[in-house]
């Protein structure tokens, strides 16, 4: 079961409470953009054996949007933050780089 | 106008616990900035409270207010003055970014008291309930098997429970199963 902590509420909230809101830190583009990049924005995802930052709803409880960094290989969670950021916190980072070093994902990396 | 009646009509069932549908409760959904003075004041003036802490209620003579989310906070009046209340929040907060809507007859409320209180909504609810972990004051959203509910627990050890009053049956129902005087665990006793 996975548990993630809700940075908005601090609930502890397990997986049922929660509902998953697909990859984190995408970067629209819409009208006006290339082809390519529409394209690649709609349907290209990240899907890892590793390190992986998702979006998810708490939807049950506060109904907020958050982010979390977790591995999809051993369920290990690396931390959770808020959803009013383009890119993980430092912390996240370093907490993905103490247990991962010479971790990557996109263009993030420790 | 005619007369208001809530979802079930008072219903009650004794087993393990004794679960009730407690009637129209008056209910305000307030959506603000909670560290504004005159959102704090006029929350204040409405209920007689003050702005609740993370996850928690306070609760006073006139009414209650509870922690929803970061922005939200649900009010608890008398039935028959939410209307006015609501009315007396949004000349209130006038200058103000919020919202204010009386949301009392879209919602069910239910108490559950006894000493296997806990163990019933424990059940049912994917929330831990040990007695050092959830106390009085304390307000928790979540859900009740397959609907979402929010509940607390008073200084009486009673749990109030609300929820939508469309699934006002099915947690009526749920909670009566839970609380089967033969569905004993007694994992908290």
């Amino acid at each position: 079961m996975l548990i993630l902590q809700c940075p908005y509420c601090g609930v502890t909230a397990e997986e049922t409470e929660l509902h998953a809101g697909g990859e984190a830190h995408l970067k629209r583009f819409g009208p006006g953009s290339s082809d390519d990049d529409f394209h690649d924005y709609l349907f290209m995802r990240e899907n890892p054996r590793g390190i992986h930052l998702e979006r998810w709803r708490h939807v049950s409880g506060c109904g907020k949007w958050f982010h979390a960094a977790r591995c999809t290989q051993t369920l290990e969670v690396f931390g959770t933050y808020s959803a009013q950021t383009t890119e993980p916190p430092q912390q996240i980072k370093d907490a993905i780089s103490a247990k991962r070093p010479g971790w990557s994902w996109r263009d993030v990396s420790g | 106008m005619s007369e208001a009646v809530s979802a079930l009509n008072g219903a009650s069932f004794a087993g393990l616990a004794r679960v009730e549908e407690t009637g129209l409760g008056g209910m305000i959904t307030l959506r603000g900035d909670f560290t504004s003075a005159g959102f704090q004041a006029a929350v204040k003036a409405a209920t007689g409270c003050a702005v609740p802490e993370l996850r928690k209620i306070t609760i006073a003579d006139r009414g209650a207010v509870a922690w929803m989310s970061p922005d939200e906070l649900l009010l608890l009046v008398d039935y028959a003055e939410a209307e006015a209340v609501t009315a007396s929040l949004a000349e209130d907060l006038a200058g103000e970014h919020h919202m204010a809507v009386n949301v009392s007859d879209a919602r069910a409320c239910f108490t559950v008291s006894g000493a296997a209180a806990r163990e019933v909504i424990a059940k049912v609810a994917p929330v831990d309930l040990a007695p050092g972990q959830f106390a009085p004051g304390d307000f928790r959203r979540t859900r009740f098997a397959q609907v979402a509910a929010a509940f607390w627990l008073d200084e009486a050890d009673v749990f109030h429970i609300v929820c939508f009053r469309s699934v006002a049956a099915y947690m009526f129902n749920l909670l009566s199963t839970a609380a089967h005087p033969q569905a004993q665990v007694g994992v908290y006793s």
